[in-house]
């Protein structure tokens, strides 16, 4: 299988504390994938490498099918090449609109004079409105996303990211503040999602792994310490002894 | 520019029609066009007062919009006047040397001609050299594209530095300070070239135009302060009404999020930053030939601050905000510091207005800021009825520039 995202070695410490230690990790153009971890396991800053907002001391991460190295793009030009990102706290425009945010997120060209003579076409608005069905939004398009509950707006930003049709998108923490349906929701979001692009998705909540049905990477102390199935890294006693026996 | 642009935003057709209609009553209360109740010094007032408005809509545009507090963009408007004041003072002094040569034997060389209105201008400063900054003062033309072109360029390279290393909020209106102060301790040194605190005098002469009466020429110069305003509300207002307008006030709020979006957040705020000093330098021109002087301490850095108390007092982040916030103030500080506002006696101690009306508007900025955030163009959501979100004070971003809850709408 061909890798989309080939991270190798990377290590990042923050004044002597090493957040990142030699870690590895690839994912295929069409995957979901599970990362796990206690708290403070370096998995948001592990996002925070790939997607350009932190540099590491040391290590590689290339991408798609010419292995160009991400290290060298800014945090715009990543996100162009085709990496989209879901905070752990939702961040959506709040001052604006819900369509507003998804039409600001569609994917189009993002440079100031094209965007300064963009007008929307209805072909943009069709797209808007799908998306805001699709997350169940649908009523909700001339609302101030500031006005959205804590669940709409995580909804409203998995939205944003589908907006942008990214190749990868990196989800941190998706079902926090959801109720039990909501999760379903966002698991089959999720797993659509996967079919034609990577997916990778940091959770804490076990059930929720579960039911993703995919592959888990075991994060701990800044470095994979297992990786496999769900039932085989559960199996795992590192992990057992780490994570699970807590 | 479409109707349904218009149509979206009716405050832009009501600045207009206000606009129209004060220019029409200036015009008609005018000495010059009118019955005179007005009078020229007050018509002069009133046009640099809507260059003042032109440069807050600029002001609003970096600071209310996009959440660069740039305490700097006096040094762009003070630009523009130096270049079309080069261009004044070189045209005006050209036509008194060719006066009194006339009279002349000889018919005067070009050279003669050009060293005796350089005696004329830099005798002030002990030389009668042209300096090189002055190689196009006899171009109208040529000023008038420095009017944008020099501002903008300064803009288009301080910006780049600054937003290239990531400086924001509070360190970037330092540097916006230092880069004013900069420029006006330049200009105040003789060798500058631009006359040091002599500055350029005599601009209220338009060249060419000696029979026509200031009271006249005042006149036209409201005239074109008030088609620049409404040109540039209208511009501004087309800006931030779509999807651009979005994205900046994005930047404002969270521009992490912006960058992750896959936006060059400095590219945006580089156009941004560039495109408001543009702004800045033509008010700048229009408005000194209307004051008739310009010198070094009119870009001091305490005239940005200003700027900054204007938009504030007015409301940041809508454009007639920034415009009422400028021509409320400025006219009522030309008021105050006029002297003709009567002292308050309170029997120990008499409040003189001209020295204690600065005291007057720190209190009153600082109130504002408190109390209500969305400044004088907030009494307009008292009619339009336009609510603020409940968000138990929370702010509409993380960015220290995001909108506080208090100035957004529901
Ligand atoms: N910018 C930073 N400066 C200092 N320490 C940081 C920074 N970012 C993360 N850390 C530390 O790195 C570790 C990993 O953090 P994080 O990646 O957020 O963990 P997780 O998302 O797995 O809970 C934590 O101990 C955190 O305190
Ligand atoms: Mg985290």
């Amino acid at each position: 299988m061909s890798t989309l995202l080939e991270v190798s070695g990377i290590s990042v410490s923050f004044d002597g504390f090493k957040a990142i230690n030699n870690l590895s990790f690839s994912i295929g153009p069409a995957e979901l994938r599970a990362i796990i971890g206690p708290n403070g396991a370096g998995k948001t800053t592990f996002m925070d490498i790939v997607t350009g907002k932190t540099r590491p001391d040391e290590g590689q991460v290339l991408w798609g099918e010419k292995s160009q190295s991400l290290l060298r793009l800014s945090e715009s030009q990543i996100a162009q090449t085709g990496v989209g990102r879901k905070f752990q706290r939702p961040t959506v425009f709040e001052d604006q609109s819900v369509e507003d945010n998804l039409l600001l997120a569609l994917k189009k060209n993002r440079s100031p004079l094209s965007v300064l003579g963009f007008r929307k076409s209805s072909a943009d608005g069709d797209a808007i409105a799908a998306l805001a069905d699709e997350i169940g939004l649908g009523d909700q398009r001339p609302r101030k996303a500031g006005e959205l509950s804590h669940g709409q707006k995580q909804w409203l930003e998995i939205g944003m990211l589908l907006a942008q049709d990214p190749q990868l998108l990196l989800v941190d923490e998706p079902a926090a503040g959801m109720t039990l349906a909501e999760r379903e929701h966002t698991t089959a979001l999720l797993k659509q999602a996967a079919k034609t692009r990577a997916v990778v998705v940091v959770e804490h909540d076990m059930e929720f792994v579960r039911r993703l049905e995919c592959k888990v990477t075991v994060l701990h102390e800044g470095s994979v310490l297992a990786e496999g199935s769900l039932d085989h890294v559960t199996q795992n006693q590192e992990v057992i002894d780490v994570y699970l026996g807590r | 520019m479409e109707r349904t642009f218009l149509i979206k935003n009716p405050s832009v057709m009501v600045f207009i029609a206000l606009l129209a209609l004060f220019t029409v009553a200036v015009t008609f209360l005018s000495e010059g066009l009118g019955t005179g109740f007005i009078s020229t010094a007050m018509v002069k007032t009133l046009g640099m007062t809507l260059c003042f408005c032109l440069i807050a809509i600029a002001m609003d545009l970096v600071w209310g919009y996009c959440g660069i507090l740039s305490l700097g963009h006096f040094a762009f408007f003070g630009l523009g006047g130096y270049m079309i004041g080069m261009w004044l003072m070189y045209a005006r002094t050209e036509d008194i040397v060719a006066a009194s040569l006339a009279n002349a034997e000889l018919p005067p060389t070009e050279q003669e001609v050009v060293d005796a209105i350089g005696t004329q201008i830099f005798g002030v400063v002990g030389s009668s050299e042209f300096p090189w900054v002055w190689a196009f003062a006899d171009s109208l033309l040529i000023q008038l594209i420095l009017v944008v072109a020099v501002p903008g360029l300064l803009a288009l390279i301080f910006g780049w530095l600054a937003f290239r290393s990531r400086v924001t909020g509070v360190y970037l209106s330092i540097l916006t300070q230092a880069m004013t102060l900069a420029l006006s301790l330049y200009l105040f040194q003789n060798d500058s070239g631009l006359r040091g605190n002599n500055g350029l005098s005599g601009l209220q002469n338009i060249p060419g135009m000696a029979d026509t009466p200031q009271s006249t020429l005042s006149v036209w110069f409201f005239w074109a302060s008030a088609v620049a305003l409404a040109g540039g509300y209208l511009f501004a207002a087309w800006v931030v009404s779509g999807k651009f307008g979005s994205v900046i006030r994005g930047i404002r709020d969270d521009e992490a999020r912006v960058r992750f979006l896959g936006y060059p957040v400095e590219g945006y705020k580089l156009f941004v930053f560039t495109l408001t000093a543009v702004m800045a330098g033509i008010a700048g021109a229009l408005y000194y030939p209307q004051a008739g002087i310009i010198n070094p301490a009119e870009v001091a850095p305490i005239a940005s601050i200003y700027l900054a108390v204007w938009v504030a007092i007015g409301g940041r982040g809508r454009l007639y905000g920034a415009v009422i916030g400028a021509a409320f103030v400025s006219l009522l500080s030309t008021w105050f510091t006029g002297g003709r506002v009567p002292d308050v006696n309170l029997g120990f101690y008499t409040i003189e207005w001209v020295s204690w009306w600065q005291v007057a508007l720190g209190v009153s900025f600082v109130l504002v800021t408190l109390f209500a955030p969305k400044g004088i163009g907030g009494l307009v959501d008292l009619f339009i009825n336009r609510k603020t979100p409940d968000r138990h004070g929370e702010d509409l971003g993380p960015d220290k520039g995001s909108l506080r809850e208090k100035e957004a709408d529901a």
